[in-house]
């Protein structure tokens, strides 16, 4: 089904924890919430399951206003940051109670729950209590329960929150395919950026309970509409520097002046803020248009696949990203050189003036 | 100045049970003043058992633990001189952050003075500098683990401060900025830490050494660079790195090995394996490049956008690993090649790492 938030604010004691969000989810679409905690997308979610009324708006259902039917009236399942299962049900059971409150006859319940326990990897654990499997499995049994429902609208709140770092990983790679199969219309809130980007489809920025930005994953990835949506989906932290640009120079920091390279020949006279996520910082060679200011390196991060540098500079701390082991060490002078072609650059007032696609 | 002594600890929680499925197996290792240690693993790896015994809240079956040269191994927590960091965050709520901080050293019987010169250090080490007056309270999750910290980290006289996955509860956006303070903080104070996670990338930014555990035992003692570049065993190379090693099954024949109907060459030449043995190639997909022409043939399953990265999902024979997309490069349809770099190549025996001789 489609899904239609429309201008829905939700208060609670004067506070606005939605602020007037208006976003439209397709039939069979993957849709994920990103943001911080307490940036809205739980209130988002029971809003869309009928658990929780707005204090204003309305909330159409293909087309029609399901603002104050309750949940048991809705076809949604939703599936938890804790594992909730029956502890005294053996995980066929657990993945079956749906189809049995439904009254759903016993062919077709064996057929379902063995469906749904293949696409998850569960077909060898069908008969053991949940308290025997470790959490992933357990996690799988969750989310085999909310698809074996057949539910038009399937929520997931940061199902993958309390894996391990390892299952998440694996999870991560695996549910975009499992999800499709589906044919519902997902909804997946997440705090991390990769996380959106893996499961493809559609990513909502969130922050302080206001909608930023919808629209394809990669597309906000890499053209956010402003500052705050660049920030909410940057991992490690946005870098930014405020600068003035003047004819052909840019000037930054107490006295610095640069030629305009790269995005930065293309905007108006003014003052900016240039963004620049931390994979176009390079701390070893400089780009073809870079541009260069000098720090020192205060935390080398070895990660396994990347490094984390950071470094110190008159302008702030910024994080770079090196693919591999990194070899600097605190202490250690560098160069700090920002690929121009690929930075944001955004107004006074935080809207994109200027991004680059990649690609 | 403390050094602590694993002397064959080991343990069971089942008196009684086999040595085989200990929950700790036999463990002789040192830890020293001022370095930071991780123990990595996933869930039932024991490595929280292992905690616990250091902090005595358990005590081993078999084994010596030592402080320096005192036998602490059935001293209550108490006389152990240690400090814990946990999970959730334990503090004071009605007091402010000062006299949370405070508190242990109250406790120690310090003067005013020297309580209020470390006090403010240790605010200043962890950006707590202006929340000190503020009541504990009314502070966000993330700031009162930051007091947690604090007060783990105020002491100067411990032995050692335990960490048990400190930063669970903490945004992915501010885990930057708490794991660069609690490396700044390992910086400037000459003390031992030991911190246990499930979290690579925690692990590795933290520690000087980490101790890679499964199944209650150590599989590798090392450094970060050293487990990602040169993994000992295969659940080491699958553990540590994003995705991790490719694993895959082979013969070896001198300095060839035979994958499926497809030959590589070896970087070295390698003893015929015992018969029966499980035999298998590891090679990170960090080092493995997809390219449009090159010896080794695969088939293209997908490509993944991961903002900073694209990885291609491909099958060589009938196994599926992961190789690295290079920046610009444009994806092969459906076959390609790709290059592994010849220097991370490695063999695996039974799980272990074998060496081979130069060519």
């Amino acid at each position: 089904m489609s899904i239609h938030l429309q201008n829905v604010s939700v208060a609670i004691g004067g506070e606005k924890i939605i602020d007037n969000v208006d976003v439209a989810l397709q039939r069979g679409t993957m849709n994920v919430l990103l943001g911080a905690t307490l940036a809205g997308k739980t209130s988002l979610m029971r809003l869309m399951a009928g658990l929780d009324q707005p204090t204003s708006g309305k909330i159409l259902v293909d087309g029609a206003d399901v603002t104050g039917v309750p949940v048991r009236k809705r076809s949604v399942a939703m599936v938890y940051q804790q594992f909730v299962n029956y502890p005294s049900l053996s995980v066929y059971e657990n993945i079956a109670s749906p189809l049995r409150v439904a009254k759903v006859k016993a062919d077709e319940v064996e057929r379902r729950v063995h469906e749904a326990a293949k696409v998850l990897g569960l077909e060898p654990f069908l008969k053991r209590q949940p308290s025997q499997l470790s959490g992933g499995q357990q996690q799988r049994t969750a989310i085999a329960r909310a698809l074996t429902k057949r539910a038009d609208l399937v929520l997931l709140d940061e199902p993958l929150a309390n894996l391990d770092y390892k299952l998440r990983e694996e999870l991560r790679e695996e549910l975009p395919r499992i999800l499709s199969q589906t044919g519902a219309t997902l909804v997946y809130a997440t705090t991390e950026p990769l996380e959106a980007l893996q499961l493809g489809g559609n990513t909502a920025t969130l922050w302080q309970g206001r909608l930023i930005q919808f629209g394809p994953s990669s597309e906000v990835y890499h053209r956010p509409s402003n500052i705050e949506s660049a920030r909410v989906f940057s991992d490690p932290p946005l870098n930014e520097i405020p600068i003035v640009k003047a004819g052909g120079e840019i000037r930054f920091g107490d006295s610095q002046t640069m030629p305009a390279l790269g995005t930065l020949a293309r905007i108006a006279d003014g003052d900016y803020t240039v963004a620049f996520r931390a994979d176009i910082v390079s701390l070893r060679a400089a780009w073809p248009q870079s541009l260069t200011f000098a720090g020192e390196i205060s935390v080398a991060e070895i990660s396994g696949s990347e490094s984390f540098v950071h470094v110190t500079s008159p302008l702030g701390t910024f994080v770079c990203v090196e693919p591999g082991v990194s070899t600097l060490q605190p202490g250690q002078r560098a160069d700090v050189h920002v690929d121009a072609t690929r930075v944001f650059v955004f107004d006074s007032a935080g809207a994109l003036v200027v991004a680059d696609r990649e690609q | 100045m403390a050094r602590i002594t694993l002397d064959g600890i080991a343990h069971s929680y089942d008196s009684g049970a086999d040595p085989s499925s200990y929950a700790l197996k036999p463990i002789d290792h040192v830890w020293t003043q001022g370095r930071s240690y991780a123990l990595l693993g996933p869930s039932g790896c024991g490595k929280t058992t292992l905690l616990n015994i250091i902090s005595g809240l358990v005590v081993p079956s078999e084994g010596r633990l030592l402080f320096d040269d005192k036998d602490v191994t059935f001293l209550p927590t108490e006389q152990r001189n240690i400090a814990q960091v946990f999970q959730f965050p334990v503090i004071y709520d009605t007091m402010t952050v000062a006299e949370n901080l405070a508190f242990p050293l109250k406790n120690r019987g310090l003067g005013r003075a020297a309580i209020k010169a470390r006090v403010d250090e240790i605010a200043g080490l962890l950006g707590l500098t202006g929340d000190l007056k503020r009541r504990a309270r009314n502070l966000t999750a993330d700031a009162k683990q930051k007091i947690s910290l604090g007060r783990g980290l105020v002491r100067s006289d411990v032995a050692a401060v335990l960490f048990d996955e400190p930063l669970t509860v903490i945004d992915p956006s501010l885990k930057w900025e708490l794991r660069s303070k609690l490396k700044a903080v390992h910086r400037a104070l000459d003390v031992l830490m030991i911190y246990v996670t499930h979290d690579q990338v925690e692990a590795l930014t933290f520690a000087d050494e980490v101790v890679v555990m499964k199944d209650g035992r150590i599989l590798q003692i090392a450094t970060p660079t050293q487990l990602f570049e040169q993994p000992d065993h295969t659940f080491v190379g699958y553990f540590i790195g994003s995705p991790g090693m490719n694993l895959v099954d082979a013969e070896i024949d001198g300095a060839q090995a035979r994958v499926g109907e497809q030959t590589i060459r070896l970087p070295a030449r390698y003893r015929k394996p015992p018969a029966g043995s499980s035999v298998r190639l590891g090679f990170r997909p960090d080092y493995t490049t997809l390219v449009p022409n090159g010896d080794l043939r695969v088939r293209v399953q997908k490509v993944e956008d991961l903002g900073r990265r694209r990885l291609a999902r491909v099958s060589l024979g009938a196994q599926d690993i992961f190789a690295t997309v290079p920046h610009g490069q444009s994806v092969p349809a459906e076959t390609a090649g790709i290059a592994i770099k010849p220097e991370r190549l490695f063999v695996y025996v039974n799980d272990e790492r074998v060496t081979g001789e130069p060519l």
